[in-house]
């Protein structure tokens, strides 16, 4: 199995870690010619998603992404990835928009509404959350099933495919959330 | 030290791979912004004009820093000085999103930095080597950057740093374990610190370079060199064409190991910033806090 991961900008060595950790190959991309591998997922990662989604038209990667998932990909995004896929970015701009998502960024607002806490994932269980100037999701639409709520605020989804995460799996020890994503890629192989 | 600590460390991991620019108005802002910036550091002057001024340099007016704050929706930094802890009480009130303990400002404090750790906003610190990082560190900055000498659009001392932190990094990577306590005393920094870095080959935080950056080709440098992103103060908006120099910088630092991409990306770039070397400067920033 081999994952790329977009690595334009953020805290994409932190994926790679925990898919190394997971036994899972990983890849960087950092321009159109790193799409020409052979992927069976895609992460994107958290960081600034303005940087993320500037690049991704600037270095010509915008359209092959968006077309691969639409086309099936299975692809994670966390945080800032959550916002580029989200059809509906409040506070920011519409990005890949290929998931029936509402997004609100920097929802919590400045760094010192940051905060960690410990919440049940469908399908997971409970997993250790960090939100980092993060966005949540304030509504989701057609077949998107909400996977966690904190404080009543969607910080997890997935619409076939796509599985996002308001918050960091890859900042911490937990690898599970990323298991459940290889397990989606191995369900999309089948 | 506890989960805001954590926290703190975590949003600096966020601003990887990234430029954060120096800004003096919400347009300039605006301009960092829409090229590509992951952060923008707000301040009243740019270092090249602090450097052209003299004179006494403070913690910006807050009323500048909101007006950048309102402006846009990516991360803003600020700078006290060094040891003036009640300039950084002030911009935690107005929640800024990383204070900058800076040595551009002129030092309030010719002894002490601020204690870190009775903040819950995070601090970037700058280095010259690796004890200076583990000591700021320590304070409880949750980044590190280097401090090359701010205004000059001279990347030497910036990567007279990085080389310098990268060299003593390895070379506690090669000691004995019995040879760290030493190494902690040498460096004057608790020994957990020294074993971190012995077992994981690089600093506890994030660790950008700063100073002196004033084209793609000095940003690929920096990261290749090691560099975790890179700061940029004067060389964007002291240059010809800033819109375009900015994004060609952030281009240069997701690519920097592609000579090809970096040559276009340096192409018709316009005027960099003048700049003044080393040895033609009286006043060298990087001997302040140490």
């Amino acid at each position: 199995m081999r994952i790329g991961i977009l690595a334009l900008q953020g805290a994409f060595a932190e994926h790679r870690m925990i898919l190394e950790k997971l036994g899972a190959e990983s890849f960087e991309i950092r321009q159109k010619r790193d799409l020409e591998q052979p992927m069976d997922g895609l992460i994107i990662p958290g960081g600034e998603s303005t940087v993320m989604g500037k690049l991704l038209k600037e270095l010509d990667c915008y359209d092959e992404v968006r077309s691969r998932i639409e086309n099936g990909l299975p692809v994670f995004g966390t945080c800032a990835g959550l916002i580029l896929l989200a059809k509906e970015a409040e506070g920011g701009k519409v990005q890949l928009g290929t998931m029936d998502i509402a997004a609100r960024r920097n929802a919590y607002g400045r760094q010192l509404g940051s905060f960690a806490v410990t919440a049940e994932m469908k399908g997971v269980g409970e997993v250790p959350m960090v939100f980092i100037r993060a966005p949540y999701i304030t509504a989701v639409s057609g077949t998107t099933e909400v996977l966690a709520e904190v404080e009543g605020k969607i910080v997890a989804a997935r619409e076939g495919n796509q599985l996002v995460t308001a918050f960091h799996p890859e900042l911490t020890a937990d690898t599970r959330v990323h298991d459940y994503f290889l397990h989606m890629i191995a369900e999309a192989k089948a | 030290m506890g989960s805001r600590y954590e926290l703190n460390k975590n949003l600096a991991q966020m601003l990887k791979g990234g430029v954060i620019m120096d800004v003096t108005t919400p347009e300039q802002a605006k301009i960092a912004e829409a090229a590509g910036a992951c952060a923008v550091m707000a301040l009243e002057r740019i270092p090249a004009d602090i450097r052209a001024a003299g004179g006494v340099s403070r913690m910006s007016d807050p009323k500048m820093i909101r007006g950048i704050q309102e402006a846009v929706s990516i991360p803003v930094m600020a700078k006290c000085r060094i040891g003036h802890f009640a300039e950084a009480q002030i911009l935690q009130a107005i929640e800024i999103d990383y204070i900058d303990e800076s040595e551009v400002l002129s030092p309030a404090d010719d002894k002490y930095h601020i204690d870190k750790t009775k903040f819950d906003v995070p601090f970037v610190c700058g280095a010259k080597d690796l004890g200076e990082a583990l000591r700021r560190i320590n304070e409880g900055a949750s980044m590190i950057r280097t401090k090359g000498e701010p205004g000059t659009g001279d990347v030497v001392q910036a990567v007279r740093h990085m080389r310098m932190m990268q060299a003593e990094i390895r070379r506690l990577q090669s000691m004995a374990e019995d040879e760290l306590f030493d190494a902690a005393k040498e460096l004057r920094v608790p020994y957990d610190l020294v074993q971190f870095v012995h077992d994981n080959g690089k600093l506890p935080v994030v660790n950008f370079a700063a100073g002196g950056v004033a084209t793609p080709a000095d940003a690929a440098l920096m990261m290749q060199l090691g560099a975790e992103g890179v700061f940029v103060g004067s060389g964007i908006f002291k240059s010809g064409d800033p819109a375009k120099r900015a994004a060609a910088i952030v281009k240069a630092v997701t690519n920097y190991q592609d000579a090809k991409m970096l040559a276009e990306l340096s192409t018709d770039l316009g005027e960099a910033m003048v700049g003044i070397n080393e040895q033609e400067i009286s006043l060298l920033m990087a001997e302040r806090g140490k």
